[in-house]
Protein backbone atom coordinates (compact mmCIF):
# COMPACT_ATOMS: atom_id res chain seq x y z
CA UNK A 1 0.00 0.00 0.00
CA UNK A 2 1.27 3.54 -0.55
CA UNK A 3 2.43 5.25 2.32
CA UNK A 4 0.09 8.94 2.42
CA UNK A 5 3.02 10.91 1.97
CA UNK A 6 3.62 9.27 -1.34
CA UNK A 7 0.48 9.72 -3.05
CA UNK A 8 -0.20 12.36 -5.60
CA UNK A 9 -2.49 15.42 -5.63
CA UNK A 10 -5.77 13.84 -6.96
CA UNK A 11 -4.97 10.22 -4.92
CA UNK A 12 -5.00 12.19 -2.25
CA UNK A 13 -7.93 14.52 -3.27
CA UNK A 14 -9.87 11.76 -4.23
CA UNK A 15 -9.64 9.58 -0.68
CA UNK A 16 -10.22 12.76 1.09
CA UNK A 17 -13.61 13.13 -0.76
CA UNK A 18 -13.98 9.51 -0.04
CA UNK A 19 -13.22 9.84 3.85
CA UNK A 20 -10.73 7.19 3.25
CA UNK A 21 -7.63 9.33 4.76
CA UNK A 22 -8.04 12.83 6.43
CA UNK A 23 -5.54 15.87 5.64
CA UNK A 24 -4.53 15.89 9.45
CA UNK A 25 -3.13 12.23 8.34
CA UNK A 26 -1.66 13.41 5.65
CA UNK A 27 -0.04 15.89 6.93
CA UNK A 28 1.23 14.26 9.67
CA UNK A 29 3.02 11.48 7.23
CA UNK A 30 4.29 13.93 5.41
CA UNK A 31 6.01 15.84 8.72
CA UNK A 32 7.20 12.32 9.81
CA UNK A 33 8.78 11.96 6.59
CA UNK A 34 10.16 15.49 7.05
CA UNK A 35 11.46 14.54 10.16
CA UNK A 36 13.72 11.55 8.90
CA UNK A 37 15.04 13.86 5.91
CA UNK A 38 17.68 16.32 7.40
CA UNK A 39 20.32 14.81 5.25
CA UNK A 40 18.19 15.93 2.34
CA UNK A 41 18.45 19.49 3.73
CA UNK A 42 15.52 20.29 1.35
CA UNK A 43 12.85 22.24 4.51
CA UNK A 44 14.93 24.86 6.16
CA UNK A 45 11.80 26.14 7.94
CA UNK A 46 9.55 23.82 9.84
CA UNK A 47 6.19 24.79 10.40
CA UNK A 48 4.21 22.24 11.87
CA UNK A 49 2.09 23.55 14.25
CA UNK A 50 0.29 25.52 11.17
CA UNK A 51 0.31 22.59 9.38
CA UNK A 52 -1.67 21.10 11.63
CA UNK A 53 -4.31 23.70 11.97
CA UNK A 54 -4.87 24.25 8.37
CA UNK A 55 -5.16 20.17 8.19
CA UNK A 56 -7.97 20.64 10.79
CA UNK A 57 -9.68 23.13 9.34
CA UNK A 58 -9.31 21.22 5.83
CA UNK A 59 -11.18 18.45 7.39
CA UNK A 60 -13.89 20.37 8.77
CA UNK A 61 -14.62 21.56 4.80
CA UNK A 62 -14.12 18.24 3.59
CA UNK A 63 -16.52 17.01 6.30
CA UNK A 64 -18.90 19.67 4.84
CA UNK A 65 -18.59 18.59 1.36
CA UNK A 66 -17.67 22.16 0.14
CA UNK A 67 -13.60 21.21 -0.48
CA UNK A 68 -11.93 22.45 -3.49
CA UNK A 69 -8.84 20.07 -5.09
CA UNK A 70 -6.43 21.15 -3.12
CA UNK A 71 -8.16 21.10 0.18
CA UNK A 72 -5.52 19.24 2.79
CA UNK A 73 -3.25 18.55 0.31
CA UNK A 74 0.16 19.12 2.44
CA UNK A 75 2.96 21.47 -0.09
CA UNK A 76 5.99 22.82 0.56
CA UNK A 77 6.57 26.05 -0.06
CA UNK A 78 10.25 27.52 -1.16
CA UNK A 79 11.63 30.26 0.37
CA UNK A 80 11.00 32.98 -2.19
CA UNK A 81 7.30 33.38 -1.41
CA UNK A 82 6.65 35.79 1.84
CA UNK A 83 4.36 33.74 4.01
CA UNK A 84 2.69 35.70 6.89
CA UNK A 85 4.78 35.72 10.40
CA UNK A 86 6.85 32.85 9.23
CA UNK A 87 10.82 33.39 7.88
CA UNK A 88 10.75 33.91 4.29
CA UNK A 89 14.23 34.65 3.40
CA UNK A 90 15.35 33.84 -0.06
CA UNK A 91 17.87 31.43 1.37
CA UNK A 92 19.78 34.81 1.66
CA UNK A 93 21.51 36.14 4.84
CA UNK A 94 20.40 39.61 4.26
CA UNK A 95 16.79 39.01 5.14
CA UNK A 96 18.16 36.60 8.45
CA UNK A 97 15.29 37.28 11.09
CA UNK A 98 12.26 39.02 8.49
CA UNK A 99 9.29 37.54 8.84
CA UNK A 100 6.84 39.26 6.60
CA UNK A 101 3.54 41.05 7.69
CA UNK A 102 1.49 39.98 4.85
CA UNK A 103 0.99 36.40 2.97
CA UNK A 104 2.01 36.35 -1.33
CA UNK A 105 -1.01 36.24 -3.72
CA UNK A 106 0.25 32.73 -4.24
CA UNK A 107 0.08 31.28 -0.89
CA UNK A 108 -3.26 33.04 0.27
CA UNK A 109 -4.61 31.68 -3.06
CA UNK A 110 -3.74 28.36 -1.92
CA UNK A 111 -4.39 28.28 1.74
CA UNK A 112 -8.15 29.79 0.82
CA UNK A 113 -8.45 26.40 -1.42
CA UNK A 114 -7.28 24.62 1.73
CA UNK A 115 -3.96 23.47 0.99
CA UNK A 116 -1.58 23.01 3.86
CA UNK A 117 1.96 24.55 4.53
CA UNK A 118 4.69 21.94 5.74
CA UNK A 119 7.29 24.40 5.96
CA UNK A 120 9.65 26.58 3.83
CA UNK A 121 11.69 24.97 1.47
CA UNK A 122 15.74 25.55 0.13
CA UNK A 123 16.98 27.42 -3.16
CA UNK A 124 19.84 29.41 -4.17
CA UNK A 125 20.20 32.85 -2.45
CA UNK A 126 17.31 35.08 -4.23
CA UNK A 127 16.96 32.44 -7.05
CA UNK A 128 20.34 33.12 -8.34
CA UNK A 129 22.07 29.22 -9.19
CA UNK A 130 21.85 26.24 -10.99
CA UNK A 131 22.49 23.87 -8.35
CA UNK A 132 21.16 25.27 -4.75
CA UNK A 133 24.85 25.92 -3.74
CA UNK A 134 24.27 29.36 -3.46
CA UNK A 135 22.02 29.02 -0.34
CA UNK A 136 22.79 30.56 3.23
CA UNK A 137 21.42 27.73 4.68
CA UNK A 138 23.69 24.94 3.23
CA UNK A 139 23.20 23.04 -0.28
CA UNK A 140 19.75 20.70 -0.44
CA UNK A 141 20.89 17.11 -1.73
CA UNK A 142 19.06 15.31 -4.61
CA UNK A 143 17.18 12.45 -3.14
CA UNK A 144 18.92 10.35 -5.78
CA UNK A 145 22.68 8.73 -5.55
CA UNK A 146 24.34 6.41 -7.99
CA UNK A 147 27.55 6.42 -5.52
CA UNK A 148 29.18 8.14 -2.57
CA UNK A 149 28.82 11.42 -4.33
CA UNK A 150 26.00 13.86 -3.11
CA UNK A 151 24.13 15.10 -6.50
CA UNK A 152 22.59 18.40 -6.76
CA UNK A 153 18.97 18.60 -6.70
CA UNK A 154 19.41 21.80 -9.31
CA UNK A 155 18.29 24.91 -8.89
CA UNK A 156 17.18 27.29 -8.02
CA UNK A 157 14.06 25.59 -6.76
CA UNK A 158 16.27 22.75 -5.25
CA UNK A 159 14.76 22.08 -2.26
CA UNK A 160 11.17 22.08 -3.52
CA UNK A 161 12.68 19.48 -6.09
CA UNK A 162 14.24 17.36 -3.51
CA UNK A 163 11.31 17.36 -1.38
CA UNK A 164 8.76 16.28 -3.56
CA UNK A 165 10.79 13.76 -4.86
CA UNK A 166 11.42 12.23 -1.71
CA UNK A 167 7.93 12.27 -0.81
CA UNK A 168 8.56 14.77 2.13
CA UNK A 169 5.14 16.56 0.69
CA UNK A 170 2.77 15.87 -2.38
CA UNK A 171 3.92 18.90 -4.14
CA UNK A 172 5.43 22.54 -3.43
CA UNK A 173 6.17 25.99 -5.03
CA UNK A 174 9.12 26.58 -7.19
CA UNK A 175 9.38 29.88 -9.08
CA UNK A 176 11.12 30.40 -12.59
CA UNK A 177 13.66 32.70 -14.00
CA UNK A 178 15.53 31.00 -16.64
CA UNK A 179 14.37 26.91 -15.56
CA UNK A 180 14.90 27.62 -11.91
CA UNK A 181 11.48 25.26 -12.17
CA UNK A 182 12.06 23.06 -14.76
CA UNK A 183 16.08 21.97 -14.16
CA UNK A 184 15.74 20.91 -10.68
CA UNK A 185 12.42 19.11 -11.88
CA UNK A 186 14.35 17.38 -14.29
CA UNK A 187 17.67 16.57 -12.21
CA UNK A 188 14.82 15.00 -9.72
CA UNK A 189 12.40 13.49 -11.81
CA UNK A 190 9.26 15.46 -10.85
CA UNK A 191 7.24 17.53 -13.12
CA UNK A 192 7.68 21.30 -13.32
CA UNK A 193 5.38 23.96 -14.72
CA UNK A 194 6.65 27.24 -15.54
CA UNK A 195 3.27 29.08 -16.91
CA UNK A 196 2.86 31.96 -19.07
CA UNK A 197 4.48 35.06 -17.79
CA UNK A 198 1.74 36.99 -16.05
CA UNK A 199 -0.95 33.75 -15.72
CA UNK A 200 0.50 33.50 -11.46
CA UNK A 201 0.38 36.95 -9.59
CA UNK A 202 4.10 37.77 -8.58
CA UNK A 203 2.97 40.00 -5.80
CA UNK A 204 4.72 38.91 -2.49
CA UNK A 205 6.82 36.50 -4.21
CA UNK A 206 10.80 37.95 -3.60
CA UNK A 207 11.79 39.62 -7.05
CA UNK A 208 14.38 38.47 -8.96
CA UNK A 209 13.87 39.60 -12.36
CA UNK A 210 10.97 40.76 -13.08
CA UNK A 211 10.09 40.67 -16.22
CA UNK A 212 10.96 36.87 -16.42
CA UNK A 213 9.66 35.53 -12.78
CA UNK A 214 6.74 33.49 -12.16
CA UNK A 215 5.57 30.84 -10.11
CA UNK A 216 4.72 27.76 -10.60
CA UNK A 217 3.71 24.04 -9.48
CA UNK A 218 6.42 21.13 -8.72
CA UNK A 219 4.62 17.76 -8.67
CA UNK A 220 4.75 14.36 -9.37
CA UNK A 221 2.64 14.19 -11.76
CA UNK A 222 1.52 16.00 -15.34
CA UNK A 223 -2.29 15.91 -13.52
CA UNK A 224 -1.05 17.60 -10.34
CA UNK A 225 0.73 20.07 -12.03
CA UNK A 226 -2.81 20.51 -13.64
CA UNK A 227 -4.89 21.20 -10.77
CA UNK A 228 -2.16 22.97 -8.75
CA UNK A 229 -1.75 25.58 -11.43
CA UNK A 230 -5.60 25.97 -11.09
CA UNK A 231 -4.90 27.39 -7.22
CA UNK A 232 -2.58 29.00 -8.02
CA UNK A 233 -3.35 31.14 -10.99
CA UNK A 234 -5.58 33.83 -11.41
CA UNK A 235 -5.75 38.06 -12.37
CA UNK A 236 -4.63 39.90 -9.11
CA UNK A 237 -4.60 44.09 -9.04
CA UNK A 238 -1.37 44.05 -7.05
CA UNK A 239 0.51 43.01 -10.08
CA UNK A 240 0.17 45.12 -12.69
CA UNK A 241 1.47 42.56 -15.06
CA UNK A 242 -0.50 39.62 -13.96
CA UNK A 243 -3.46 38.95 -17.01
CA UNK A 244 -6.98 39.65 -16.47
CA UNK A 245 -7.68 36.04 -18.00
CA UNK A 246 -10.32 33.80 -16.27
CA UNK A 247 -8.39 30.60 -15.25
CA UNK A 248 -9.68 27.04 -17.65
CA UNK A 249 -10.16 23.95 -15.59
CA UNK A 250 -6.49 22.68 -16.67
CA UNK A 251 -7.11 19.26 -15.30
CA UNK A 252 -10.19 18.89 -17.74
CA UNK A 253 -7.72 19.65 -20.78
CA UNK A 254 -5.99 15.92 -20.36
CA UNK A 255 -7.67 14.55 -23.21
CA UNK A 256 -4.65 12.30 -23.70
CA UNK A 257 -5.82 13.36 -27.58
CA UNK A 258 -3.06 15.11 -29.48
CA UNK A 259 -4.01 13.90 -32.66
CA UNK A 260 -3.28 15.95 -35.40
CA UNK A 261 -1.41 17.92 -33.28
CA UNK A 262 1.95 19.36 -34.39
CA UNK A 263 5.06 18.89 -32.58
CA UNK A 264 7.89 21.30 -33.17
CA UNK A 265 11.66 19.63 -33.03
CA UNK A 266 13.87 23.06 -32.99
CA UNK A 267 17.31 22.23 -34.77
CA UNK A 268 19.23 24.66 -32.65
CA UNK A 269 18.73 22.61 -29.42
CA UNK A 270 21.06 19.91 -30.96
CA UNK A 271 24.21 21.11 -28.93
CA UNK A 272 27.60 20.47 -29.45
CA UNK A 273 28.76 18.05 -26.86
CA UNK A 274 25.40 16.49 -25.22
CA UNK A 275 25.52 13.56 -24.09
CA UNK A 276 24.26 10.38 -26.11
CA UNK A 277 21.25 9.83 -23.47
CA UNK A 278 19.94 13.28 -24.03
CA UNK A 279 20.02 13.28 -27.48
CA UNK A 280 18.13 9.75 -27.78
CA UNK A 281 15.91 10.67 -24.95
CA UNK A 282 14.53 13.70 -27.36
CA UNK A 283 14.51 11.40 -30.11
CA UNK A 284 11.99 8.72 -28.27
CA UNK A 285 10.13 11.88 -26.85
CA UNK A 286 9.63 12.81 -30.34
CA UNK A 287 8.78 9.28 -31.31
CA UNK A 288 6.08 9.00 -28.32
CA UNK A 289 4.32 11.73 -29.49
CA UNK A 290 4.57 10.53 -33.20
CA UNK A 291 2.90 7.42 -31.89
CA UNK A 292 0.27 9.09 -30.36
CA UNK A 293 -0.75 10.70 -33.57
CA UNK A 294 1.02 14.07 -33.69
CA UNK A 295 3.00 15.14 -36.44
CA UNK A 296 6.74 15.98 -35.81
CA UNK A 297 8.01 18.92 -37.47
CA UNK A 298 11.37 20.36 -37.73
CA UNK A 299 11.17 23.74 -36.92
CA UNK A 300 14.21 26.59 -36.59
CA UNK A 301 14.51 28.93 -33.62
CA UNK A 302 17.14 30.87 -35.30
CA UNK A 303 18.38 33.21 -32.34
CA UNK A 304 18.35 30.27 -29.69
CA UNK A 305 22.05 30.94 -29.33
CA UNK A 306 21.95 34.03 -28.25
CA UNK A 307 19.62 33.29 -25.52
CA UNK A 308 21.61 32.87 -22.25
CA UNK A 309 24.02 35.91 -23.08
CA UNK A 310 20.69 38.23 -24.02
CA UNK A 311 19.58 36.66 -20.11
CA UNK A 312 22.35 37.49 -18.48
CA UNK A 313 22.60 41.09 -19.53
CA UNK A 314 18.64 41.42 -18.96
CA UNK A 315 18.46 39.46 -15.52
CA UNK A 316 20.85 40.62 -13.96
CA UNK A 317 20.02 44.12 -14.90
CA UNK A 318 16.52 43.74 -13.40
CA UNK A 319 18.02 41.94 -10.52
CA UNK A 320 20.30 44.88 -9.29
CA UNK A 321 17.63 47.35 -9.30
CA UNK A 322 15.10 44.88 -7.61
CA UNK A 323 17.70 43.74 -4.87
CA UNK A 324 18.72 47.70 -3.88
CA UNK A 325 15.51 47.89 -1.55
CA UNK A 326 17.89 45.55 0.80
CA UNK A 327 20.11 48.13 2.52
CA UNK A 328 19.79 47.44 5.95
CA UNK A 329 17.10 49.85 6.62
CA UNK A 330 13.68 48.50 6.74
CA UNK A 331 14.30 44.78 6.92
CA UNK A 332 16.67 41.96 7.49
CA UNK A 333 20.40 42.20 8.32
CA UNK A 334 22.46 45.45 8.78
CA UNK A 335 26.38 45.25 9.43
CA UNK A 336 27.58 45.99 12.30
CA UNK A 337 29.13 49.38 11.71
CA UNK A 338 32.25 51.12 13.12
CA UNK A 339 32.87 54.45 14.69
CA UNK A 340 31.95 56.74 12.76
CA UNK A 341 30.28 54.63 9.88
CA UNK A 342 27.75 56.81 7.80
CA UNK A 343 24.76 55.84 6.00
CA UNK A 344 27.02 54.65 2.93
CA UNK A 345 29.35 52.43 5.00
CA UNK A 346 26.77 51.15 6.33
CA UNK A 347 24.76 50.25 3.07
CA UNK A 348 27.95 49.03 1.59
CA UNK A 349 29.05 46.65 4.79
CA UNK A 350 25.33 45.44 5.11
CA UNK A 351 25.21 44.35 1.14
CA UNK A 352 28.90 42.68 1.20
CA UNK A 353 28.00 41.04 4.32
CA UNK A 354 24.28 39.93 3.65
CA UNK A 355 25.13 38.92 0.04
CA UNK A 356 26.55 35.76 -1.25
CA UNK A 357 29.26 35.86 -3.63
CA UNK A 358 27.16 34.84 -6.65
CA UNK A 359 24.23 37.38 -6.10
CA UNK A 360 27.05 40.18 -5.83
CA UNK A 361 28.72 39.29 -9.14
CA UNK A 362 25.07 39.41 -10.74
CA UNK A 363 23.94 43.07 -9.00
CA UNK A 364 27.28 44.11 -9.97
CA UNK A 365 27.25 43.28 -13.52
CA UNK A 366 23.74 44.41 -13.62
CA UNK A 367 24.89 47.90 -11.86
CA UNK A 368 27.56 48.21 -14.73
CA UNK A 369 25.41 47.07 -17.83
CA UNK A 370 22.79 49.87 -16.73
CA UNK A 371 25.74 52.39 -16.30
CA UNK A 372 25.77 55.52 -18.30
CA UNK A 373 27.91 54.80 -21.38
CA UNK A 374 27.12 50.91 -21.39
CA UNK A 375 23.19 51.26 -21.10
CA UNK A 376 22.84 50.94 -25.29
CA UNK A 377 25.52 48.79 -25.61
CA UNK A 378 24.57 45.59 -23.41
CA UNK A 379 20.79 46.33 -22.10
CA UNK A 380 19.13 47.87 -24.94
CA UNK A 381 21.17 45.31 -27.24
CA UNK A 382 19.90 42.24 -25.46
CA UNK A 383 16.17 43.94 -24.76
CA UNK A 384 15.91 43.63 -28.80
CA UNK A 385 17.67 40.29 -29.08
CA UNK A 386 15.14 39.13 -26.59
CA UNK A 387 12.30 40.56 -28.87
CA UNK A 388 13.97 38.49 -31.68
CA UNK A 389 14.12 34.98 -29.40
CA UNK A 390 10.00 35.95 -28.93
CA UNK A 391 9.62 36.39 -32.70
CA UNK A 392 11.44 32.91 -33.45
CA UNK A 393 8.60 31.32 -31.27
CA UNK A 394 6.08 33.39 -32.84
CA UNK A 395 6.75 32.35 -36.12
CA UNK A 396 7.02 29.13 -35.33
CA UNK A 397 3.29 29.04 -33.40
CA UNK A 398 2.27 31.11 -36.37
CA UNK A 399 3.39 28.15 -39.13
CA UNK A 400 1.18 25.87 -36.91
CA UNK A 401 3.31 24.63 -34.71
CA UNK A 402 1.42 23.41 -31.09
CA UNK A 403 3.85 22.63 -28.99
CA UNK A 404 8.08 22.10 -29.20
CA UNK A 405 9.46 19.20 -27.68
CA UNK A 406 13.28 20.06 -26.34
CA UNK A 407 15.83 18.34 -24.01
CA UNK A 408 15.21 19.96 -20.41
CA UNK A 409 18.92 19.68 -19.41
CA UNK A 410 22.33 19.51 -21.23
CA UNK A 411 22.80 16.87 -18.38
CA UNK A 412 22.33 15.24 -15.69
CA UNK A 413 22.11 16.23 -11.89
CA UNK A 414 26.20 16.56 -11.28
CA UNK A 415 27.73 16.09 -7.82
CA UNK A 416 27.63 18.96 -5.17
CA UNK A 417 31.01 20.72 -5.59
CA UNK A 418 31.68 19.47 -8.73
CA UNK A 419 31.11 23.22 -10.19
CA UNK A 420 33.08 25.18 -7.57
CA UNK A 421 36.41 25.30 -9.97
CA UNK A 422 34.43 26.11 -13.09
CA UNK A 423 33.82 29.68 -14.10
CA UNK A 424 30.38 31.42 -13.43
CA UNK A 425 29.41 30.65 -17.15
CA UNK A 426 29.86 27.11 -17.30
CA UNK A 427 27.26 26.80 -14.22
CA UNK A 428 24.60 29.29 -16.76
CA UNK A 429 24.58 26.66 -19.43
CA UNK A 430 22.44 24.48 -17.24
CA UNK A 431 19.71 27.33 -18.34
CA UNK A 432 20.84 26.80 -22.21
CA UNK A 433 17.39 24.94 -22.93
CA UNK A 434 15.16 26.53 -20.41
CA UNK A 435 15.83 30.35 -20.63
CA UNK A 436 14.55 30.90 -24.14
CA UNK A 437 10.74 30.47 -22.91
CA UNK A 438 11.09 33.08 -19.93
CA UNK A 439 12.92 35.52 -22.34
CA UNK A 440 9.89 34.63 -24.73
CA UNK A 441 7.52 34.77 -21.11
CA UNK A 442 5.79 31.12 -22.83
CA UNK A 443 4.55 28.49 -20.30
CA UNK A 444 7.13 24.99 -20.06
CA UNK A 445 6.95 22.11 -18.67
CA UNK A 446 9.65 19.22 -18.03
CA UNK A 447 8.40 15.82 -17.67
CA UNK A 448 10.17 13.18 -16.51
CA UNK A 449 10.93 10.99 -19.47
CA UNK A 450 13.59 8.18 -18.62
CA UNK A 451 16.85 7.22 -16.40
CA UNK A 452 20.17 8.17 -18.06
CA UNK A 453 22.92 4.83 -18.05
CA UNK A 454 24.07 5.74 -15.13
CA UNK A 455 20.13 5.67 -13.47
CA UNK A 456 20.34 9.14 -12.77
CA UNK A 457 16.25 10.76 -14.22
CA UNK A 458 16.70 12.68 -17.21
CA UNK A 459 13.70 15.30 -18.46
CA UNK A 460 12.42 16.25 -21.66
CA UNK A 461 10.83 20.12 -22.04
CA UNK A 462 7.64 21.06 -24.22
CA UNK A 463 6.82 24.85 -24.83
CA UNK A 464 3.71 26.16 -25.44
CA UNK A 465 1.66 28.62 -27.06
CA UNK A 466 1.10 31.76 -24.50
CA UNK A 467 -1.90 31.42 -22.17
CA UNK A 468 -2.39 27.59 -23.71
CA UNK A 469 -1.11 25.65 -20.44
CA UNK A 470 -4.01 23.21 -20.94
CA UNK A 471 -2.85 22.24 -24.43
CA UNK A 472 0.63 22.19 -23.14
CA UNK A 473 -0.10 19.99 -20.16
CA UNK A 474 -2.31 17.65 -22.82
CA UNK A 475 0.75 17.08 -24.91
CA UNK A 476 2.87 16.86 -21.50
CA UNK A 477 -0.09 13.90 -20.12
CA UNK A 478 0.49 11.93 -23.36
CA UNK A 479 4.38 12.08 -22.65
CA UNK A 480 4.10 10.93 -19.42
CA UNK A 481 1.96 8.15 -19.74
CA UNK A 482 3.93 7.11 -23.41
CA UNK A 483 7.69 7.04 -20.95
CA UNK A 484 5.59 5.42 -18.09
CA UNK A 485 8.58 7.26 -15.88
CA UNK A 486 7.94 5.29 -12.31
CA UNK A 487 11.38 4.80 -10.81
CA UNK A 488 11.69 6.41 -7.44
CA UNK A 489 15.18 7.08 -5.80
CA UNK A 490 16.01 4.75 -3.23
CA UNK A 491 15.88 5.71 0.29
CA UNK A 492 19.41 6.23 1.72
CA UNK A 493 18.74 9.08 3.84
CA UNK B 1 35.09 45.21 -23.10
CA UNK B 2 37.74 44.03 -20.12
CA UNK B 3 36.75 45.79 -16.87
CA UNK B 4 40.13 47.21 -14.80
CA UNK B 5 40.27 47.49 -11.66
CA UNK B 6 39.30 50.92 -11.43
CA UNK B 7 36.11 50.65 -13.37
CA UNK B 8 35.83 47.63 -11.24
CA UNK B 9 35.80 49.71 -7.77
CA UNK B 10 33.67 52.30 -9.33
CA UNK B 11 30.67 49.34 -10.03
CA UNK B 12 31.02 47.99 -6.29
CA UNK B 13 30.56 51.13 -5.38
CA UNK B 14 28.13 52.36 -7.58
CA UNK B 15 26.25 48.84 -6.01
CA UNK B 16 27.13 49.94 -2.71
CA UNK B 17 28.80 46.63 -1.73
CA UNK B 18 31.95 46.97 -0.25
CA UNK B 19 34.69 44.78 -1.55
CA UNK B 20 38.15 44.95 0.04
CA UNK B 21 41.22 46.74 -2.16
CA UNK B 22 42.72 43.01 -2.64
CA UNK B 23 39.37 41.51 -4.19
CA UNK B 24 38.91 43.83 -7.00
CA UNK B 25 41.56 42.12 -9.13
CA UNK B 26 39.63 38.73 -9.52
CA UNK B 27 36.48 40.90 -9.53
CA UNK B 28 37.66 42.48 -12.58
CA UNK B 29 38.20 39.34 -14.09
CA UNK B 30 35.13 37.64 -13.23
CA UNK B 31 33.16 40.73 -14.48
CA UNK B 32 34.91 40.44 -17.51
CA UNK B 33 34.50 36.75 -18.16
CA UNK B 34 31.15 37.48 -17.79
CA UNK B 35 31.25 40.34 -20.12
CA UNK B 36 33.29 38.58 -22.88
CA UNK B 37 30.15 36.02 -22.88
CA UNK B 38 27.79 39.11 -23.16
CA UNK B 39 29.68 40.79 -26.51
CA UNK B 40 28.17 37.51 -28.76
CA UNK B 41 25.38 39.87 -28.57
CA UNK B 42 27.23 41.52 -31.32
CA UNK B 43 27.24 39.17 -33.65
CA UNK B 44 22.90 39.72 -34.06
CA UNK B 45 22.23 42.34 -36.58
CA UNK B 46 19.22 44.21 -34.55
CA UNK B 47 18.58 46.76 -37.03
CA UNK B 48 15.28 48.35 -37.15
CA UNK B 49 14.34 46.01 -34.02
CA UNK B 50 12.07 47.71 -30.97
CA UNK B 51 14.11 46.69 -27.63
CA UNK B 52 11.26 44.32 -25.85
CA UNK B 53 9.42 46.40 -22.95
CA UNK B 54 6.22 44.37 -22.45
CA UNK B 55 6.96 40.84 -21.91
CA UNK B 56 3.05 39.70 -22.79
CA UNK B 57 1.08 42.31 -25.10
CA UNK B 58 -0.73 44.33 -22.91
CA UNK B 59 -1.73 47.50 -21.64
CA UNK B 60 -0.58 48.07 -17.87
CA UNK B 61 -4.04 48.20 -15.35
CA UNK B 62 -5.26 51.26 -14.50
CA UNK B 63 -6.72 52.09 -11.23
CA UNK B 64 -7.99 55.30 -9.46
CA UNK B 65 -5.24 57.88 -7.70
CA UNK B 66 -6.30 57.15 -4.58
CA UNK B 67 -4.33 55.18 -0.75
CA UNK B 68 -5.39 52.02 -1.03
CA UNK B 69 -3.44 50.98 1.87
CA UNK B 70 -1.91 51.87 5.03
CA UNK B 71 -2.62 53.34 8.82
CA UNK B 72 0.14 50.60 10.38
CA UNK B 73 3.34 52.17 11.21
CA UNK B 74 3.97 49.08 13.68
CA UNK B 75 3.52 46.56 10.96
CA UNK B 76 5.35 48.38 8.65
CA UNK B 77 8.34 49.14 10.99
CA UNK B 78 8.57 45.10 12.82
CA UNK B 79 11.34 44.36 10.98
CA UNK B 80 13.40 47.20 11.05
CA UNK B 81 16.97 46.46 12.28
CA UNK B 82 16.77 49.48 14.19
CA UNK B 83 12.91 51.50 14.78
CA UNK B 84 12.49 54.27 17.15
CA UNK B 85 9.62 56.29 17.83
CA UNK B 86 7.59 55.68 14.71
CA UNK B 87 10.38 55.73 12.20
CA UNK B 88 13.65 54.18 10.54
CA UNK B 89 16.83 54.67 12.56
CA UNK B 90 19.81 55.70 10.71
CA UNK B 91 23.58 56.58 11.25
CA UNK B 92 23.95 60.24 10.67
CA UNK B 93 23.42 60.89 6.81
CA UNK B 94 25.13 64.92 6.89
CA UNK B 95 28.57 65.79 8.30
Amino acid sequence: MTALNELTIAEARDALRRGETTALALTEACLAAIEGAGALNAFVHHTPEIAREQAKAADARLARGEAPAMCGIPLGIKDLFCTRGVPSQAASTILRGFRPEYESAVTSQLFEAGAVMLGKLNMDEFAMGSSNETSCYGNAVNPWKIDDRKLTPGGSSGGSAAAVAADLCLAATGTDTGGSIRQPAAFTGIVGLKPTYGRVSRWGIVAFASSLDQAGPMTKTVRDAAIMLGAMAGPDARDSTCADLPVPDFEAALTGDIRGRKIGIPREYRMEGMPAGIEALWHRGAEMLRDAGAEIVDISLPHTKYALPAYYVVAPAEASSNLARYDGVRYGYRARLAQGDGITEMYEKTRAEGFGKEVQRRVMVGTYVLSAGFYDAYYNRARKVRALIRRDFEQAFAAGIDAILTPATPSAAFGLGEMAAADPVAMYLNDVFTVTVNLAGLPGIAVPAGLDARGLPLGLQLIGRPWEEGELLNHAHVLERAAGFVSKPAKWW
Amino acid sequence: MSIDIDTARRVAHLARIAVKEQDLPALAAELSGMLAFMEQLNEVDVDGIEPMTSVTPMRLKRRADVVTDGGMPDKVLSNAPDAREGFFAVPKVME
